[in-house]
């Protein structure tokens, strides 16, 4: 009966075309706006992935999220290492800093570009936490050991020299970027020479990102007595991160978190207080609400309309639960495309819309939250037409 | 109240199963069925006896309103009746549950609606085909037998047509052939001409006829068409939810061809 059930759902191409576009667009709305939330929300802690290498952050105790900058005592550096299980530690500055550029450096513009940055103070002699080698575009990472050097992010580079014929980059590539080696800017009234530029995860507050030494970083920052943000740290082989941070926290009174544990607080942190989630989420029940409507009324409309088919199917000897099988293997086929089209155009969005400035980012758990969605509708508007055939007496068919 | 039966047809017909080769194929017995309760119950069958034999084409007749397609619903086990007792083949329908009615129905009934009932988007042999498929037929060999039984009430070259580039007559004759195909010991057709004109009508009833009636198949069908009466060779008339009178006669026959433009 299976390819009765399938001609008679294909028979009527409108209202076939009718349920698959509604299911596709609940499919697309969910993927797309769960995407662009997951997106935004990775922004938020972009900067934990990017300082990659370390196996634990440590931070004062009440730091919720990576922005939440609570500077410490320079000897808890010390402290950290004295840990049992932590191989290496070294200090990492995160902070604002201002950049002045000159106006005959900013080529043609008459007034200095003056933009916040988010400073990164790397260890001097490690450089623990610089971006990897296949993340910069132009430079060479052991010349942040020169004086006055600095990194700065490719991302936002823009903002820093908004006269710059920017659509060149893609006609260019990565030579583009040579162009800002040795360019000089001003933080703090000391003098800074840019010696490379690199890769960073867009930021969520759009501020480009500007890598130094740690000591040099320290000149570059408002004057505080205390200036330590965190301490990174490496683990013994053998030893699992989590144990040492949790002997970090005993010992020194410190917060200590994996990177990932580090990660998952910022977003959360950005979920529950920023409501996002919230508007995002209402996005996301609209377009399942839709295509419910849309989906759910159309495949109703379709089953009832047909009644009288189910009708004399069953009045031949056909049973309910044959029938019951017709009308979910028709639900199933209209969802199963329904699905597969609507990821199909989000997956198209993301990669139409990737390196702009849309945050977009699918995790493969978007993909059976999405699926179960539309199971749901397919289920639920089965039900509604399902319940009107099973109490269908046969008897319709001589009336 | 069993109806006594008045023989009006000149010639002599069996109107038991004491015949050989006749056997009764539906015995019904204080047959009673009402819908509605209170001031809306009307009473729609009042306690029928009647019997129906194989090898014969017989009519249910009246007006509307007078219960014959609820007899039919009965008849056909598609319906329940409130008191009394159904039989087809000796099986009591009465007695099944729903799920071995409908098992009944499938192997034992053939039906032909007044709207056709086909599935607009099967073609024609594909529409005929469905017994079949419903008893478990592979649907190659499905729609290859179904195109035979097609065929040999001259519809082979429709084969592939939906019933949208079908004319009444056309698919009032895959609705026979969908009833046939599965080679049913009962035959129920409601109103089978209703929505024919004249001369389809009689090519209808003269298919249902020839095509139809065998001696171990009793054909039922309902109409209130007087025009197409002269097919049957035992009327039942009905009103008020009874058998008022029982007619048996002896069927003319004319010939399939005399309809062939139609066909």
């Amino acid at each position: 009966m299976g390819w009765i059930a399938l001609k008679m759902l294909v028979g009527d191409r409108a209202k076939f075309l009718g349920i698959v576009m509604g299911l596709t667009f609940a499919a697309l709305l969910i993927t797309q706006q769960g995407s662009i939330f997951c997106g935004l929300m990775l922004r938020t802690c972009g900067q934990v992935s990017d300082i990659t290498g370390a196996d634990l952050w440590v931070m004062d105790p009440t730091v919720r999220y990576i922005d939440d900058v609570k500077p410490m005592l320079e000897s808890n550096l010390y402290r950290v290492r004295g840990v049992e299980g932590v191989l290496w530690a070294v200090p990492l500055y995160k902070g604002q800093a201002r950049v002045k550029i000159s106006p005959e450096v900013a080529r043609g513009r008459r007034a200095a570009v003056i933009e916040q940055v988010i400073l990164l103070g790397l260890d001097d002699s490690s450089l623990i936490g610089a971006p990897p080698p296949y993340r910069v575009l132009a430079g060479n990472l052991r010349d942040l050991r020169l004086p006055d050097a600095v990194f700065v992010d490719s991302e936002r580079l823009a903002k820093l020299y908004p006269s710059e014929d920017w659509t060149r980059v893609k006609k260019e590539g990565k030579t583009f970027y040579r162009r800002f080696l040795r360019r000089q800017l001003e933080m703090n009234d000391h003098r800074a020479v840019i010696v490379g530029v690199c890769e960073a995860t867009r930021t969520f507050q759009t501020n480009p990102v500007v890598y130094t030494t740690y000591t040099r970083a320290k000149n570059y920052a408002p004057q505080e007595r205390k200036i330590l943000s965190f301490v990174l740290a490496g683990t013994e082989p053998g030893v699992s991160p989590k144990v040492v941070a949790d002997r970090i926290r005993a010992q020194t009174g410190l917060g200590a978190h994996t990177a990932s544990d580090f990660a998952w607080m910022t977003i959360n942190y950005y979920a529950r207080y920023t409501g996002i989630p919230i508007n995002f989420g209402i996005t996301c029940f609209l377009g399942f609400l839709v295509g419910t409507a849309i989906a759910g009324q159309t495949f109703y409309n379709f089953t009832i309309e047909n009644i009288k088919q189910f009708g004399a199917l069953k009045a031949m000897g056909v049973t309910n639960v044959r029938i019951v099988g017709m009308i979910l293997l028709q639900a199933l086929v209209v969802g199963l495309l329904g699905y597969g089209i609507g990821v199909g155009l989000a997956a198209l969005f993301g990669w139409a819309t990737q390196g702009g400035e849309l945050a977009y980012f699918t995790p493969w758990l978007l993909l059976p939250i999405t699926a179960c969605s539309i199971v749901f509708i397919c289920v639920l508007s089965s039900l509604l037409s399902v319940q009107r055939v099973i109490r269908l007496e046969p008897a319709i068919v001589f009336r | 109240m069993r109806v006594a039966e008045e023989r009006r047809a000149p010639a002599a017909v069996a109107t038991t199963g004491d015949e050989a080769g006749v056997e009764v194929a539906v015995r019904i017995r204080g047959l009673g069925k009402h819908f509605g309760t209170g001031e809306q119950r009307v009473q729609a069958l009042r306690s029928i006896d009647w019997d129906v034999f194989t090898g014969q084409l017989t009519m249910i007749v009246g007006p509307s309103g007078c219960g014959k397609t609820t007899l039919l619903s009965v008849i056909a086990g598609i319906l329940d009746g409130d008191e009394g007792e159904v039989s087809i083949f000796g099986e009591p329908l009465d007695r099944m549950s729903d799920r071995a009615r409908t098992r009944f129905r499938a192997t034992n009934i053939g039906f032909v609606f007044q709207q056709y009932n086909l599935l607009p988007a099967l073609t024609a042999a594909e529409n005929a085909a469905i017994p079949l498929v419903i008893a478990g037929w592979r649907r190659d060999q499905a729609v290859r037998r179904a195109s035979e039984v097609l065929a040999s009430i001259g519809m082979g070259k429709k084969l592939a047509n939906l019933p949208s580039q079908l004319s009444g007559g056309q698919m009032q004759r895959v609705a026979i052939a969908r009833a046939l195909v599965h080679e049913p010991r009962l035959l129920v057709c409601d109103e089978p001409t209703a929505a024919l004109d004249h001369e389809t009508g009689q090519t209808v009833m003269q298919l249902l006829r020839d095509a139809a009636v065998r001696p171990d198949r009793a054909v039922i069908v309902v109409t209130h068409d007087n025009r197409v009466f002269q097919f049957g060779e035992r009327i039942a008339h009905m009103d008020d939810g009874r058998i008022v009178r029982l007619e048996q006669r002896a069927a003319s026959k004319p010939s399939l061809s005399d309809f062939s433009p139609l066909l």
